[in-house]
């Protein structure tokens, strides 16, 4: 993964100083709160319900086992001894105090970490596929460019004050496991036709209230080219995207009511008079930032393993975990591994300071010091071999980290809901807690499959729903928290926007709700279908008179 | 002293502000709030504002986008003098601005007003400024100006700053060395750091 030379230990070890002197003048009250605001948000401490946020970058989901050792002893020390991975990669911590913030940086800092430009209106934290660099369907390791635009897009002098968030996710895979189409700004690398790296670039997407897949901008641009188009976007963005109403700030809205043509046209004379500008990528640049990513000094395996084999024939409860957790992987004799934060009633993506330092040891003894953060929110152990897999599974379920739900309905992406974020609408984590105890059955669950839950507590979609096979969004309507239920969103290079089935629920009603949608699916399906083929197969109608049958069965009563 | 920074240092203003007279037109209330905007939030100016704003007689005048272009032949005299500049609020389009003079370097000053921190405009109608349209005199940023600001319009292409009246220019001034080797390339330096700086690791 990327180290550090002295140029961006300066940039963190500066950003450290210039926070603790914002913060000094904050508590001194000389920055107001409306000033202070937007200072601390791309520091990514947000105010929240009960304490200050504190969101860590963990750049395009890549840590190193002294880094995660960090983050244990750091949610240990000003924390309640637990983080928070989110759907961005990142580790924020729900309890720190606003005094201690610039110690945590500068502690951070030690470990080439920073919390810089996780929120506020800014360029956020690129993201990518979590299998980068080992999926076997790679064509190209999206790292090392998503490295690169981090760089470039740390305290961008243009884009400190944007009108809103931006997004960028990076792609280097033919099945897209980065969502680009759901971003500001989506970059898909190939190789064309003359094996020349290139990029296809998306614009425009976004989830918030105004859920907009992404369009293609720019079929094929020359990889050198990356910095320099993104300005051009981001320019014509800057100074047009509206700023008077914070839900129509997004660039998609300004893409939408241009139409894509016009924005298109707009970008394309700005990138003339931007193209082949210093900021261009050299050659040289590239090979300096993809020697931290060659290949790990992989070990010259057959493809079988005998005693991975046995252990599987003879350990039905490994063999399971390993049907949902073990991911392939581009060398023989190694896989890819998810290790699961949603073991069912608790918080998904919690990971407590024990189960951190237990992660990093297990990424440093049995996966090269490495480890992955997915924005599904599980962790990833990226290079295991088949002869360690058993020993991996027994010490990550000593601590709860092998529940076998990787990809089934009980992995569910949430955001931290009305527990926490001062944004919610509604809470979102017991409504996962609850739906997890519902599917509490592993051969159910196993025989339900292939099948994505998201929930967000607010419009602002931390949680994905949209995109969810089965989408749940929390609402407030007369300041009570209700559930708006969504089926037939999806990512990848397929994504799709799920369809409100109808009328929301109570939170009470919502493991029932989410039964009955599986019931339908049970009924339906043909043997090679997932929920989500079913659900596009046969449209909302099914789902919907099951769901609402009971219902509407009463309203009759009633009447009658 | 004023509060202007012009480089690295405190500096008098020999600059006078001429400013639009308030709009007579009330504004349009709807649904109980008021409603400023046309799409991104800004007034406009009005033909009575423009004729009833007050051009002092004799000095160095800064006068508003819309008073230079529809007041030209009055300030014609004295912008050979070199004593005009254009101030330009942050939703102004420059192309009304290149349009008005025929060479932008004939202004000795040009003034961008940024009326809230957070409207970042502002670095990018700087970068324009220096890079596209080649201007090479006084870029100055007034408005509501802080020193956490001052790193980027540095970088942004501004060469003078007004820091809002309650804020120290004094303390500011540390605001400008926040960072000693930004990685992108931008108007101050063009150059991004692996192009400045021999990144061996």
């Amino acid at each position: 993964m990327y180290k550090y030379d002295e140029i961006d230990q300066q940039i963190v070890n500066e950003r450290v100083e210039q926070y603790r002197d914002q913060t000094r003048r904050y508590l001194a009250k000389e920055l107001t709160e409306d000033e202070f605001r937007p200072l601390r948000l791309q520091n990514g401490l947000y105010i929240q319900r009960q304490a200050p946020m504190l969101r860590i970058a963990v750049p395009y989901g890549m840590l190193s086992s002294k880094q995660l050792h960090k983050l244990a002893d750091i949610a240990k020390k000003y924390d309640k001894g637990y983080g928070h991975f989110s759907t961005r990669q990142n580790l924020q911590l729900n309890w720190p105090k606003l005094e201690d913030t610039p110690d945590i940086l500068a502690e951070l800092a030690t470990v080439e970490m920073h919390a810089i430009q996780t929120s506020g209106n800014c360029i956020r934290n690129i993201t990518t596929d979590q299998f980068a660099g080992v999926a076997p369907d790679e064509i190209v390791d999206p790292r090392v460019l998503a490295e690169i635009i981090r760089q470039w897009s740390t305290f961008h002098p243009e884009f400190a004050l944007l009108p809103r968030k931006f997004k960028i996710a990076v792609s280097g895979t033919k099945d897209d496991r980065a969502v680009v189409q759901m971003h500001d700004i989506g970059m898909e690398f190939f190789l064309d036709k003359n094996n020349k790296l290139a990029i296809k670039v998306w614009v425009g997407g976004g989830l918030g209230r105004t859920p907009i897949l992404g369009t293609v901008i720019h079929e094929h641009l020359e990889w050198q080219h990356a910095l320099t188009y993104c300005e051009a976007i981001i320019r014509i963005y800057n100074l047009h995207g509206r700023r008077d109403n914070a839900y129509k700030a997004r660039i998609k809205i300004l893409v939408k009511a241009l139409g894509i043509d016009e924005f298109k046209r707009q970008v394309e004379a700005e990138w003339a008079h931007l193209k082949d500008a210093p900021n261009t990528i050299t050659e040289a640049e590239l090979a300096r930032v993809s020697k931290h990513f060659e290949a790990m000094p992989y070990e010259n395996l057959p493809a079988q393993d005998a005693s991975f084999d046995a252990a599987i024939s003879s350990n039905p409860a490994f063999a399971t975990w390993v049907k949902r957790s073990i991911h392939a992987h581009k060398t023989p004799g190694y896989r890819a591994v998810t290790l699961s934060l949603k073991p069912h009633g608790s918080a998904p993506g919690d990971a407590t300071s024990e189960q951190m330092h237990v992660v990093a040891d297990l990424a440093e003894k049995y996966g090269f010091g490495e480890l992955r953060v997915s924005h599904e929110q599980n962790l990833i152990l990226a290079d295991v071999k088949l002869s360690d897999l058993l020993t991996v599974w027994e010490k990550a379920r000593a601590h709860g980290l092998a529940t076998p739900n990787i990809g089934l309905l009980t992995d569910i992406i949430c955001c931290p809901g009305g527990d926490f974020c001062s944004l919610a609408n509604a809470k979102s984590i017991p409504i996962a807690v609850a739906i997890q105890q519902q599917f509490d059955n592993l051969d159910y669950l196993h025989d339900i499959g292939d099948i994505e839950l998201n929930i967000s507590g607010c419009m602002n979609a931390c949680g994905h729903h949209h995109i969810g096979h089965i989408g749940i969004l929390g609402v407030d309507k007369d300041g009570s928290e209700w559930y708006q239920v969504t089926i037939g969103g999806s990512q990848g290079n397929y994504a799709s926007i799920g369809n409100v089935i109808g009328p929301s629920f109570s939170a009470e009603e919502m493991p029932s709700v989410v039964q009955k949608l599986i019931e339908v699916y049970i009924k339906e399906r043909t043997a090679e279908e997932r929920f989500i083929d079913t659900a596009k197969r046969l449209g909302i109608a099914p789902f919907k008179a099951h769901v609402y049958a009971e219902k509407n069965a009463n309203k009759v009563e009633v009447t009658v | 002293m004023s509060n202007l920074i012009i480089n690295d240092t405190l500096a008098n203003d020999e600059w006078t502000l001429v400013r639009l007279p308030a709009s007579q037109i009330a504004d349009r209330k709807q649904a109980g709030k008021v409603v400023l905007f046309k799409l991104t939030g800004e007034k406009t100016v009005t033909e009575e504002q423009i004729s009833g704003t007050a051009i002092p007689a004799t000095g160095k005048i800064i006068v508003p986008l819309s008073v230079y272009i529809a007041r030209k032949p009055e300030l014609e005299q004295r912008l050979h003098a070199n004593e005009v500049g254009i101030w330009v609020d942050t939703h102004e389009l420059l192309e009304d601005l290149l349009n008005s003079v025929s060479n932008i370097n004939s202004l000795p000053i040009i003034a961008v007003h940024v009326e809230r921190f957070a409207d970042g405009r502002i670095f990018s109608l700087g970068s324009l400024l220096r890079t596209r349209y080649g201007f090479k005199n006084e870029l100055r940023a007034f408005g509501d100006v802080l020193r956490d600001q001052l790193f980027f319009l540095k970088r942004s292409g501004f060469s003078s700053y007004v820091i809002r009246a309650d804020r120290s220019a004094q303390d500011a001034l540390a605001s400008l060395k926040d960072f000693s080797q930004p990685y992108q390339g931008a108007v101050d330096n063009p150059n991004p750091v692996f192009k400045r700086y021999n990144r061996t690791a």
